[in-house]
């Protein structure tokens, strides 16, 4: 008895050690990004580091405006173009489809999230990029934020769809019920009871959605165009700030960090602190919006 | 690390002696003796200009000898020059030569210079211009000049496209062409990681402009004449072509065992007939 | 029916009024046939990229091109077998490092967990883990295994960076799966006199099973589709890698390297023909296994 006793402790204490196995990890993240990156942030300083406007590491200048920028502007565009699908194809596949088109459609999108990101960034350079340098605006390169925001909106699409769905699936059918017996119609329905009701799952896969976002690297090395500029308009019409090349933080890192050493190397490791942070508070500030609205 | 045996070296040091293949200029240079068995791993890191080129000699020297394993890696210049100063791969790889500070820095850091590369002004194949100047290409690379029709060329906004910092290749366009105390190049340039991506890049993008190695010049782009000498290995060995830069090999101190081995056989005849194959200007 | 629309229509602000003017019957036709749109753009979004890149590659793809390695050099001749087996051993070495402890701290979470504070940050370490982007494993993995431990670019740096990547979604899936057992399964086994561990093992685990053989498979498609982080831990090279300590290239770093570097633009298409291929077999793989569940 005793000895199945102790089996069961030690038991217990290996699984325990397992649970704390992610913990210990991201400490271990944290200790690591931190320490590589101390450096930068003792002899560039965090002002410099944040608010500086020029990346060039020959002169010794670290500034990383034009990736916060870069990074920004991709995810919202990426948003703007993905979001509404998004959406719209989650409210269909749970309540306009019929069972046959879903069937077929569902199972599409969840492949859609399983596609490597390459492949997103090869059709980007291979379809995109040319497209877009269509564009009939002299210094489009066909390179840069529209491109990668495009490739972006679809590669997010499937994650926000899939979560959305669920959320719009586990509304209690009563409510619908309930809005149908009052004599709305079913969109009525949708639009006034259901989607309400998901609300706090919708907003969860459009946070997913946006983490995913702002943390692609490979597709957007592809086709974003990895300049070091700060993104601008081409002309005076400011809608040609989308052709505009650009760098975002993620591909700051890997563009160069097989390249850098010393101080560089330090500042990367930097560009990854910043971009960590930059998602935690892009996610809690959404979580905060959205306990507001509440 | 030098992975190694001491009896290894022994044999290895018996075996050079006898066989009188030396990195000097003799008239007809005698083969690499293919007796001596060499086994062992040699990790080689640093330029991707360099890392096609360790490629296709570590292939051979392989394939002489089986036992032998040598891994490339790319990583750039400067990643070569650390490393192999640090010691943490065998042989480093810089397209460049080591700058002062890393000399200073890592002391021990013997250079073999195994072959000189040009580097060659490219643009994509439609643009209808066979040539500029020096200083029309630094005016461009600037940003001073941003219409094809400054050059002579149709009224298009030129696509400046450029490597990343650290990379040999681009230190050493900014030495000899931008000049040391030069303008910079422009924010706009669409930077790529390595020569190869400018590659793609230029010969994908119309009206685009870049610089690469010559190692990687292929009918997909247009290498530029440069102030009137085209950009061909005679003119880089007649010393026209003046865009040229050491492809250097680093170890931590004098190299021993498999990795001189190595070395011997790049700096052999066959050896530096790959190099010349392979696009590059022999050391001799 | 109308009455009620009238209602709204009262009440209506006086932007869109156009489109409130039109009966709520006709107000549903055109946003059902937005969302009809919507669901058919995720369709079309998904054959227009695979379809793409399938039909540019589906050709080069041979036995030839699976069992050569690739030659290197600008032209990039050869085919991907060496990618295929780092793909492979790296798939392997991930899920053989991540699978025991995320099932465990799964089974943990589930099973043995209470209320106290060091649980509660176990469960935020998992979520924030969930969180992070690819390339700061990738960046971590840099500093600690490559450099800091010396392992250089290899396997093992990069099979230690992704098992880290991947715990989050291994721990969820299986969590997932553990919780779903019923609860009478459990409470029989403990009635028969099992301890807790017993039960567990005998009784929940293998009704999770399904769930958990899941969440490896999606471990298994996250390491065939991540590039940020291998691209910094396994080095760029070709070859056949020998050991733990070699370098080599997955299948979609071979994609990368092939398209930006090479003139072989095709064959880039074509491996990654071959992993949109792998990722269809891998997500009708869990399909069916989660089906063998539901039985």
């Amino acid at each position: 008895m005793q000895a199945r006793r102790l089996k069961e402790r030690i038991i217990l204490y290996l699984l325990a050690f397992c649970a704390l196995a992610a913990l210990v990890t991201l400490l271990l993240i944290a200790l690591f990004t931190l320490k590589e990156g101390l450096p930068a942030f003792r002899e560039i300083g965090l002002g410099k580091l944040l608010l500086g406007k020029v990346w060039r590491p020959q002169r010794e200048q670290f500034g990383l405006v034009p990736m916060i920028l870069g990074s920004i502007y991709v995810t919202i565009g990426a948003l703007l173009l993905g979001v509404p699908p998004a959406l719209g194809c989650a409210v269909f596949l749970a309540e306009v489809a019929p069972a046959g088109v879903r069937a077929a459609i569902r199972p599409a999108v969840e492949l859609l999230a399983g596609i490597p990101s390459v492949v997103y960034g090869l059709f980007g350079m291979a379809v995109l990029v040319p497209l877009v340098r269509r564009i009939p605006v002299p210094g489009n390169t066909g390179y840069g934020l529209l491109s990668a925001s495009i490739v972006l909106a679809v590669m997010i699409l499937p994650t926000i769809a899939s979560i959305a769905e669920d959320a719009i699936r586990a509304v209690p059918r009563e409510y619908k019920e309930g809005a149908l017996a009052l004599g709305a119609t079913h969109w009525q329905a949708i639009r006034g009871v259901i989607l309400p009701a998901a609300r706090s799952g919708i907003l969860a896969a459009i946070i997913l959605g946006m983490g995913r976002a702002l943390g692609e690297t490979m597709a957007m090395i592809m086709v974003i165009g990895n300049s070091i500029m700060i993104p601008r308009p081409l002309n005076a019409n400011p809608l040609t700030l989308v052709l505009s090349q650009a760098r975002t933080l993620t591909g700051n890192i890997a563009v160069e960090i097989a390249y850098a050493t010393g101080l560089h190397e330090s500042a990367l490791f930097a560009t990854g602190v910043v971009l960590f942070v930059l998602i935690v508070i892009v996610n809690n500030l959404t979580r905060l919006l959205m306990r507001r609205r509440k | 690390m030098i992975r190694k045996t001491p009896m290894l070296t022994i044999l290895l040091a018996l075996a050079l002696a006898a066989s009188g293949c030396r990195p000097t200029p003799a008239p007809a240079p005698s083969p690499m003796p293919a007796e001596a068995e060499f086994s062992g791993k040699i990790i080689e890191a640093g330029s991707t200009t360099v890392q096609p080129l360790a490629e296709k000699l570590a292939e051979a020297f392989m394939a002489r000898h089986p036992k032998v394993e040598i891994i490339v890696q790319g990583g750039g210049s400067s990643v070569g020059v650390k490393s192999a100063g640090e010691g943490t791969v065998d042989v480093g790889a810089a397209s460049r030569e080591v700058k002062d500070s890393e000399k200073e820095k890592y002391p021990d850091l013997v250079v073999h210079t195994i072959a000189y590369d040009g580097v060659a002004i490219v643009v994509h194949p439609e643009v209808p211009i066979d040539g500029l100047t020096m200083e029309q290409v630094r005016d461009i690379f600037a940003g001073k000049i941003a219409n094809w029709k400054e050059v002579g060329g149709p009224d298009k906004p030129i696509v400046v496209v450029s490597r990343e910092e650290g990379s040999g290749t681009r230190a050493c366009f900014e030495e000899l062409v931008m000049g040391k105390d030069g303008p910079l190049i422009t924010e706009k340039a669409i930077l790529q990681p390595s020569n190869g991506a400018v590659r793609t890049t230029v010969a994908t993008t119309p009206y685009s402009i870049g610089y690469l190695s010559f190692g990687f010049l292929d009918p997909s782009i247009k290498g530029l004449v440069l102030d009137g000498v085209k950009p061909t290995v005679e003119n880089v060995v007649a010393g026209k072509y003046p865009v040229v830069r050491p492809l250097n090999l680093l170890t931590k101190g004098k190299p021993t065992g498999v990795v001189k081995a190595w070395l011997d056989f790049i700096l052999c005849e066959e050896g530096q007939k790959i190099v010349v194959e392979e696009g590059y200007i022999a050391v001799r | 029916m109308n009455g009620e629309g009238a209602a709204t229509e009262a009440m209506s602000p006086p932007c869109g009024r156009r489109f409130r003017l039109l009966s709520p019957r006709l107000r549903q036709r055109i946003a059902f046939s937005l969302l009809w749109l919507a669901g058919l753009l995720a369709v079309v979004a998904l054959v227009a990229v695979t379809g793409y890149v399938v039909a540019r590659g589906l050709h080069l793809i041979n036995l030839e091109f699976l069992l050569t390695p690739p030659r290197g050099g600008i032209s990039g001749e050869g085919g991907i077998s060496t990618t295929i087996i780092t793909t492979l051993y790296l798939v392997a070495l991930v899920v053989a490092i991540s699978t025991p402890l995320g099932v465990g701290a799964a089974i943990y979470l589930a099973e043995y967990a209470g209320e106290q504070r060091w649980v509660e940050w176990a469960r935020f370490g998992v979520e924030t883990l969930a969180g992070v982007p690819s390339i700061i494993f990738g960046l971590f993995g840099y500093a600690l295994f490559v450099m800091a431990l010396d392992f250089g670019f290899s396997l093992l740096s990069a099979g230690l960076a992704g098992a880290c990547l991947v715990l989050p979604t291994i721990i969820r899936a299986s969590e997932e799966a553990i919780k779903a057992v019923p609860r009478e399964y459990r409470e029989g086994s403990l009635a028969l006199g099992a301890t807790k561990w017993q039960t567990v093992r005998g009784v929940v685990l293998p009704s999770a099973l399904p769930g958990i053989v899941t969440g490896i498979i999606l471990t298994i498609g996250r390491v065939v589709s991540e590039t940020a982080v291998f691209y910094v831990t396994l080095g760029g090279s070709y070859r056949m890698p020998r050991s733990l300590l070699s370098g080599g290239r997955t299948m979609a770093l071979h994609v990368y390297y092939l398209a930006t570097e090479t003139r072989a633009f095709e064959k880039a298409m074509a491996t990654a023909t071959v992993l949109v291929l792998l990722t269809i077999f891998l997500n009708l793989a869990a399909r069916r296994i989660v089906g063998y569940g539901q039985d």
